[in-house]
């Protein structure tokens, strides 16, 4: 979804990145704030190619082709937003004393689903990336914390989250524990070894500094290490969000009462493509606005690292 | 800062029969430098000019004490080099500035290290920042300065700890021939200014003979110094002034054959891959 944005408008007319002036949503002739010039584009973009795509099935649904039994178009997924958010409803109306109207509206169900599933996913996020910035660290830092670390790390690593899904049921049984569980096991090995390997990667030249400045061990992990990777493991962080998300998924899947995976399980077992694609949409819509949160935050704590995207497009 | 007392007599630094051996006692195992002789007077600017690979960075790296030798007895002012030390700053050929730091702050890094308050830390900056012509560019990120100016701060940060030795490893390299010639100008300032030795490395002839009391040329595998022309040449010095090029092309001839002897060895090694 990230890689929508391109603005290839600009491509072989100024071999710049264009400010925006060339935007759709933009008029001509008007003077805009320069943080909504730089975004307008880019927000356009995303619009027409999703757009496209979109008009693409339709027309495939117009002509025939997709039959709206297992391919419905968005007009029809989206359309009837009430009659899909219903199936979203959070009651426990298998419960003995519930009815099967009660529970929240359906907004406020679709609200609450999706709150659910983000909250696990950047709960485990969060605690996936403390652990292993913590443990890259000290592996590093202490060579007797490698050598009995490491090795099961790496073993471990390549493991596929979902062989952790009965491990995370028998550990913490259904809730919101064994999804957060899965979104730490599915990141943590990763970005451990991450971690390690952006350590290694640190100029030379910075460490020599700070050692000929008569800087400590301890210093130079606190004042040129750590300082030094975080923009690569922010990197690493940005793009396992979207495996959080996946990984998210199965976990809620397997039962936890409510979250999106949940949904996408019930839409399977009543064979509701409708509702299937639907929460497709809204999953990822949902990516790219934690991914576009994550590319602020970066901005604004790493502020001296320059983004990248758009360099290429002057070739 | 330890040995105040014999401060007017002994060199700076000494080399007595220093080498290097990488990798000692495996099959990589590659002398990089061999019997290194070499005495640096306080005050004193001398280059080691030699082709690449010779061996005359490690030698920095040694007398900077980030590396260890593996022989022989290397002494700062009559004590032995065994860690590194602010008194020894090296100066690096590519940007070595934090660049999550701005420029003050990077001047004052290793004022930082050594626990000093804000304040003082601001106050040194603003006035080593001062000397190296940059007064204005204390708030800048090193990624707003051009290459000339990164390394004019990486000099600042080296003299906020106040060295009494400028190890320099091919610091102007990266640079344009316009912008070297500014940076070298701006180098002989610096020193008289501060009075401390300079160790300076660089393949330039150039560069050698613009900057040298006295320069030591290398030989390659493993290095070794091959010799050592003093310069008594006022400075500044006119590049194309008779004694210039006299000792240009002196320096020539010297790492001619260095160079053709590298050349042919790398040929040989070549073929036996």
């Amino acid at each position: 979804m990230a890689a929508v944005s391109t603005d290839r408008t600009s491509v072989g007319e100024t071999g710049k990145i264009a400010g925006g002036q060339k935007s759709p949503p933009a008029p001509a002739g008007l003077t805009l704030p320069e943080p909504l010039r730089e975004i307008l584009p880019k927000i356009g973009w995303t619009l027409v190619s999703v757009g496209m795509f979109s008009l693409i099935w339709e027309i495939l649904w117009a002509i025939g082709w997709a039959d709206p039994k297992l391919l419905p178009p968005p007009h029809i997924f989206l359309g009837d937003f009430a009659d899909q958010a219903k199936f979203f409803n959070t009651a426990q109306r298998w419960a003995i004393g519930v009815s099967a109207s009660a529970g929240p509206s359906p907004w406020q169900a679709v609200l609450i689903t999706v709150v659910s599933s983000a909250m696990r996913v950047f709960v485990g996020i969060t605690i996936a990336a403390l652990l292993a910035l913590s443990l890259g660290v000290a592996i590093r830092y202490w060579v007797a914390v490698e050598r009995l670390t490491l090795p099961t790390v790496t073993l471990l690593s390549p493991v596929s989250p979902i062989a952790w899904l009965p491990v995370a049921i028998f550990l913490f049984g259904i809730g919101n524990a064994p999804a957060i569980f899965m979104v730490v096991i599915a990141l943590f090995f990763h970005m451990t070894i991450a971690t390690i390997n952006h350590i290694d990667g640190v100029n030379r030249n910075l460490i020599n500094v700070a050692r000929t400045m008569g800087a400590t061990k301890a210093q130079i992990y606190r004042r040129v290490i750590i300082p030094a990777i975080l923009p690569g493991v922010f990197v690493i962080l940005r793009l396992n969000l979207f495996g959080a998300w996946m990984v998210v998924l199965i976990a809620e899947s397997t039962g936890v009462g409510y979250g999106l995976g949940q949904v996408i399980m019930l839409a399977r077992n009543t064979f509701n493509p409708s509702l299937v694609f639907f929460c497709i949409a809204l999953i990822g819509f949902l990516g790219f606005a934690t991914d576009y949160a994550m590319r602020m935050v970066q901005k604004r704590v790493l502020y001296w690292v320059n983004d990248p995207s758009g360099v290429l497009r002057g070739l | 800062m330890a040995s105040n007392a014999n401060e007017t007599n002994g060199p700076a630094v000494s080399c007595r029969g220093v080498g290097k051996i990488w990798a000692a006692g495996t099959s990589r195992a590659h002398e990089a430098l061999k019997d290194i002789d070499l005495e640096i007077e306080p005050g004193e600017f001398v280059v080691l000019l030699g082709p690449s690979g010779c061996g005359k960075s490690t030698l920095l790296y040694l007398i900077a004490g980030l590396e260890e030798k593996t022989s022989g007895l290397l002494t700062y002012f009559g004590d032995a080099v065994s860690a590194p030390s602010p008194d020894r700053s090296l100066i690096f050929q590519e940007t070595s500035l934090f660049p999550w730091l701005s420029v003050w702050e990077n001047v004052s890094f290793g004022l930082q290290i050594r626990g000093e308050s804000e304040p003082d830390r601001r106050a040194a900056a603003k006035e080593v920042l001062q000397r190296v012509g940059l007064a204005e560019a204390g708030s800048k990120r090193p990624d707003e300065l051009s290459g000339g100016m990164r390394q004019r701060v990486a000099v600042a940060r080296a003299l906020a700890m106040r060295p009494r030795v400028l190890l320099m490893d091919e610091p102007f390299a990266a640079l344009d021939v316009q912008t070297r010639q500014k940076m070298q100008d701006f180098l002989i300032d610096v020193w008289r200014d501060s009075g401390a030795s300079v160790v300076f490395v660089t393949h330039h002839i150039d560069e050698a003979v613009a900057l040298a009391d006295r320069v030591c040329v290398f030989t390659s595998r493993p290095g070794r110094i091959k010799e050592t022309v003093k310069v008594d040449l006022p400075r500044p010095r006119d590049p194309f002034s008779p004694e210039c090029e006299e000792l240009r092309k002196q320096l020539t001839q010297l790492l001619k054959d260095e160079v053709d002897r590298a050349f042919e060895e790398q040929e040989k090694m070549a073929e036996a891959v």
